[in-house]
């Protein structure tokens, strides 16, 4: 008896709170090394596990029949998925996981604005207005990762979709929701109004990400990470309740960090991302011009003769790499590179593929050690004395016009310095131009040639021909 | 508590969050994002306060969908957070600690 009274105490279980969220931020702060991050995420997930009992300690608490059902319902779907998830599709399942985070604080905004309804007039501003903040961002988190996915899923063209007066559009649908929200802040009480809101914010959601092209991806599924963060500090505020107040907050200053490192990292504000892609071709100036260029095209035998002499080579992957699942492949001619005393190392660049971090956790998979994924600072003063750069499906964070063309679309994009290399191979598909449809003189340079066809099978062949030398 | 003590620790975990995560390396940005995801699945918890004294089925059944996507947050993002980082590894040379490093290789 006097037990069940003291854990019901609101302040034990505000304790158990603090203790939840001091847990959150070890979590964060063991992930600032792979050996640690591991460990980090079980104590993160300890502490998800301490506030949620502590919520069911509540007194109030109850529908528990309900509670069983929601908590299987994400079980059931949550746990397969994480299970199955292939590498090189997390990009997606990130998007994902993302929007279902912002459609569950949209429901709970809803849910708790109606039930404060029925139970007399208005609740305080210090509450309506939270709960309005997270209605908008939760339904935009919603539906923008969802378009996200999509893109990413390839359900929907990775291109960019233009459609008339988008900005207009958009401002006008923001301008709707934040009417209505002064409406309703001011004295309104209609559900109606609230679900104008929730309505506008969605078709929001939906056009601001669809013209965002998919090599922009990193950056959209950071904000949106963002987004769902500051929804749930926000529901935080609205309920009282210091767990969710501090979580969504860190979420939501690692979505934003992770949006500066990636429009740095492109060199583009994010004002300019969101107004859309790079036009999709059309506009390559100072590149293009129409004119064939030369390109020295190469076979296997020759690249295995290249690679397996070399003492220093350099992999430059990008979502080629991914798209063609060649991470394993890519390991086993690194292998046995180094079988034969050849220096082999990775150059990653923070936007190379979808999602920040993409082509690491792809070649962590493979089973490569993180300590040979070099970041871009740190290999590109090594590229010089490097005999060959292996360009695998990256183009355009490789494309030295950014460097050297002032009117490039891409200029003052920081890039892999692989031209610089001795020699540089570059697997492709084929001779079109990269998804920014901005031509790559790196293509017709006299140190590159280029090996055409799918990124695996090519390796493969190139493995073929090292082992038989 | 009044909306000015929340606030405070508001502004206070903001800084929190950049200072830590400002320290988590390129390579483990991918795991960083998919650990956010299931963090902020916390808002589970706002399902589970509410759903008690909720009354009305329409009310019920958006907050057992909220719990559900709540769930699916934090059981789905620990879970494949950990794949993630289960595959992150040490060049095997350099995991000292589990005897002597083998002899350099030279021939």
């Amino acid at each position: 008896m006097y037990m069940a009274t003291f854990l019901q105490d609101p302040d034990f279980i505000r304790s158990l709170y603090i203790v939840a969220f001091a847990l959150f931020i070890v979590d964060l702060r063991l992930m600032n090394h792979p050996r640690t991050a591991r460990k980090g995420n079980v104590i993160g997930a300890i502490g998800m596990g301490i506030a949620v009992i502590a919520t069911l300690l509540i007194g109030s608490v109850g529908d528990y029949g309900l509670i069983v059902l929601g908590i299987a319902i994400g079980t059931a779907v949550g746990v397969p998925a994480a299970r199955s998830v292939k590498m090189t599709a997390m990009p997606q399942m990130v998007a994902l996981f993302n929007g279902v985070g912002g459609g569950a604080v949209a429901l709970i905004s809803f849910a708790d604005y109606r039930e404060s309804l029925a139970a007399g007039p208005n609740p305080e501003l210090d509450t309506l207005i939270p709960i309005l903040f997270a209605a908008i961002i939760g339904s935009v988190s919603f539906w923008g990762s969802n378009i996200a996915f999509g893109k990413l899923q390839e359900i929907l063209p990775g291109r960019p979709i233009q459609l008339p007066g988008q900005q207009f559009v958009n401002i006008g649908l923001l301008a709707v929701c934040v009417g209505c929200a002064i409406a309703i802040a001011s004295g309104t009480e209609s559900e109606a109004l609230f679900i104008v809101i929730l309505v506008a914010a969605a078709v929001l959601g939906n056009m601001f990400v669809l013209p965002i092209g998919g090599a922009d991806m990193p950056v959209v599924i950071s904000l949106l990470n963002a987004f769902t963060g500051l929804s749930a500090a926000a529901a935080g505020l609205a309920l009282d309740n210091v767990a969710l107040i501090v979580a969504g907050m860190l979420v939501g200053a690692s979505g934003s960090i992770l949006t500066m490192l990636m429009a740095e990292a492109m060199n583009r504000s994010i004002a300019n991302i969101f107004k859309g892609g790079f036009g999709g071709g059309g506009a390559a100036p100072g590149a293009g011009d129409g004119e064939e260029k030369p390109v020295r095209s190469t076979d296997p035998a020759d690249v295995a003769i290249q690679l397996a002499y070399a003492r220093k080579v350099v992999v430059a992957p990008g979502y080629g790499l991914a798209v063609a699942q060649a991470q394993h492949t890519v390991r086993d001619l690194a292998t046995e590179l180094e079988k034969r005393g050849v220096e082999v190392s990775y150059a990653i660049h923070p936007v190379a593929g979808r999602m920040p971090g993409h082509m690491n956790v792809l070649l962590a998979e493979a089973d490569v050690p993180y300590d040979q994924l070099k970041e871009m600072d740190e290999i590109n003063p090594e590229f010089p004395q490097t005999d060959v750069a292996l360009v695998i499906g990256a183009n355009d964070v490789t494309n030295p016009a950014a460097r050297d063309v002032a009117d490039s679309p891409i200029y003052g994009m920081p890039i892999l310095d692989v031209d610089k290399a001795a020699a540089v191979i570059v697997l492709k598909r084929s001779m079109n131009t990269g998804f920014a449809g901005i031509d790559n003189p790196l293509f017709y340079a006299e140190n590159t040639s280029l090996l055409f066809g799918d990124a695996k099978e090519s390796v493969q062949k190139v493995l073929k021909e090292v082992e038989e030398l | 508590m009044d909306l000015l003590t929340e606030l405070t620790i508001l502004v206070l975990a903001a800084f929190v969050g950049f200072e830590v995560i400002s320290k988590v390396p390129n390579t483990l940005h991918t795991p960083l994002m998919s650990a956010t995801n299931a963090i902020h699945g916390i808002v589970l918890l706002g399902g589970l306060y509410l759903i008690g004294p909720a009354d009305g089925f329409l009310n019920d059944f958006l907050l057992v969908i909220a719990i559900a996507f709540g769930t699916i947050n934090v059981v789905g993002g620990f879970l494949v957070t950990d794949r993630m980082l289960e595959m992150f590894k040490q060049k095997p040379s350099v995991r000292g600690g589990d005897g002597p490093p083998p002899p350099a290789g030279r021939d």
